[in-house]
């Protein structure tokens, strides 16, 4: 079971969001929108690099990745509660996770850990 | 406590910051002619982290080379090079040389160096390295482990108020500052309407009681520079007839510093506004008018 779930939450997501399976997806707080296509893989919104077309710095092609989540974000009717996340700090990446199911890592709350100094500012921010 | 800090977090004074020159190969004379010349301006300045994707002198080296001869350092960290492991190696080893002042940016991409087949890192983002910074200035690194006692830092970042998403970016500097950034040198915008939306919508969101927002500002001799700028570097736009202005005009030279002094009157101008940061391409005697036509004298001279 545990290395069928990854296969199918790869071909479920794959086709749909270009899911890179991070193993700690946080597409529902970014507008459906998977940041880990970002060529930066930025989880914390754009970059200063967007053209004025609203295009990507690195692929001139491509259209930004937060300036579609934002859009999404904004206008898709999703939970209130899910476009409220969207301004959230996300921590860096756990690269252990990279492969893993995303599901199983959420239910198991594996994808909420967080380095232990980065917890402590955490709270300690959150205090004031 | 740095003369940045104690600037901007005890006074209500303002605050000009400046870009130092990259170094390659020219030694300590070429720090020792630079700090001489930027020093009766600037409070602090900053030592650049690989700018625009070119190798360089690094940012932890230039800054220990700015402060022995007499300036205090800005550090940048970018993204695009270092895993965190390396990054928070170069905070603390900054901070053992009494460097204080970080500057935590995103970074330009790869892309856009010249050196485009390396590998782009992006361990971290600009928000998380802000976050790690401030994390460090608590006294441990992000893996909890004590760092005793705390290296004291004062901890800032960048935004871009030009560029899309702009009703966005607001929100962007609220997320920097909830992870600990208390400056923003802001991109160099050619669209003063859109840096007056963004300083207000700072203000509206009460985020300058946090942060300092410092527009850039660029020195340039002629057009030439604007184009570049415009085709090249990421982020930055010049209107057509930004370019125009300079380009039409019979001495150039003379033009752009005029429209250099007009975005710099206007940016100084705006709610939030603390002061400005300026890069200064042409190297010649404009530094110094500019800083007197806005009003400013040296420092040793206060």
């Amino acid at each position: 079971m545990p290395k069928l779930l990854p296969l199918i939450e790869h071909v479920v997501k794959g086709p749909v969001w270009d899911c890179q399976m991070c193993g700690q997806c946080v597409l529902h707080s970014t507008g459906m929108t998977c940041p880990m296509n970002c060529p930066k893989t930025l989880r914390n919104g754009p970059c200063g690099g967007v053209r004025e077309d609203g295009n990507c710095e690195v692929k001139p092609e491509m259209r930004c990745v937060w300036l579609k989540g934002y859009e999404r974000s904004e206008s898709w009717p999703l939970p209130k509660v899910w476009k409220e996340e969207f301004n959230h700090l996300r921590p860096p990446v756990d690269n252990r996770l990279k492969g893993d199911s995303s599901w199983i890592n959420f239910f198991t709350k594996r994808d909420r850990w967080t380095p232990k100094g980065w917890a402590n500012t955490t709270s300690e921010t959150e205090k004031h | 406590m740095s003369q940045l800090e104690e600037l901007i977090t005890k006074t209500k004074e303002q605050v000009f910051t400046a870009e130092f020159p990259v170094i390659d190969g020219e030694g300590f004379a070429k720090v020792e002619k630079y700090a001489k010349r930027l020093k009766p301006w600037f409070v602090a300045v900053n030592a650049t982290d690989n700018t625009a994707a070119h190798a360089h002198a690094s940012n932890v080296a230039s800054a220990i080379a700015m402060k022995m001869h007499g300036i205090e350092p800005i550090m940048q960290v970018v993204c695009r090079d270092k895993n965190r492991l390396a990054i928070q190696a170069d905070i603390v080893g900054a901070s053992l040389h009494g460097i204080e002042n970080i500057c935590a940016l995103t970074g330009d991409d790869v892309t856009a160096g010249d050196e485009t087949e390396a590998r782009r890192v992006f361990d971290l983002d600009g928000p998380q390295l802000i976050r790690l910074a401030t994390t460090i200035s608590r006294g441990e690194y992000m893996s909890g482990r004590k760092i005793d006692p705390a290296p004291h830092l004062f901890v800032g970042a960048v935004e871009n108020p030009s560029a899309p998403p702009f009703e966005y970016r607001v929100q962007r500097v609220a997320k920097k500052v909830a992870a600990g950034a208390k400056f923003l040198q802001l991109q160099i915008s050619y669209h003063p309407d859109r840096l007056e939306k963004f300083c207000n919508g700072v203000v509206a969101a009460g985020l300058d009681r946090h942060v300092a927002l410092l527009p850039t500002i660029v020195l340039i001799k002629g057009a030439r520079p604007l184009k570049f700028m415009n085709d090249k570097v990421p982020g930055i736009n010049v209107p057509q007839d930004v370019i125009d202005r300079v380009e039409k005009s019979t001495d150039q030279a003379e033009e752009a510093y005029k429209q250099t002094l007009e975005l710099s009157q206007h940016a100084l101008s705006l709610p939030g506004v603390r002061g400005l940061h300026v890069t200064d391409f042409r190297h010649d005697d404009t530094l110094e008018r500019l800083m007197t036509d806005l009003g400013r004298s040296p420092r040793s001279l206060n």
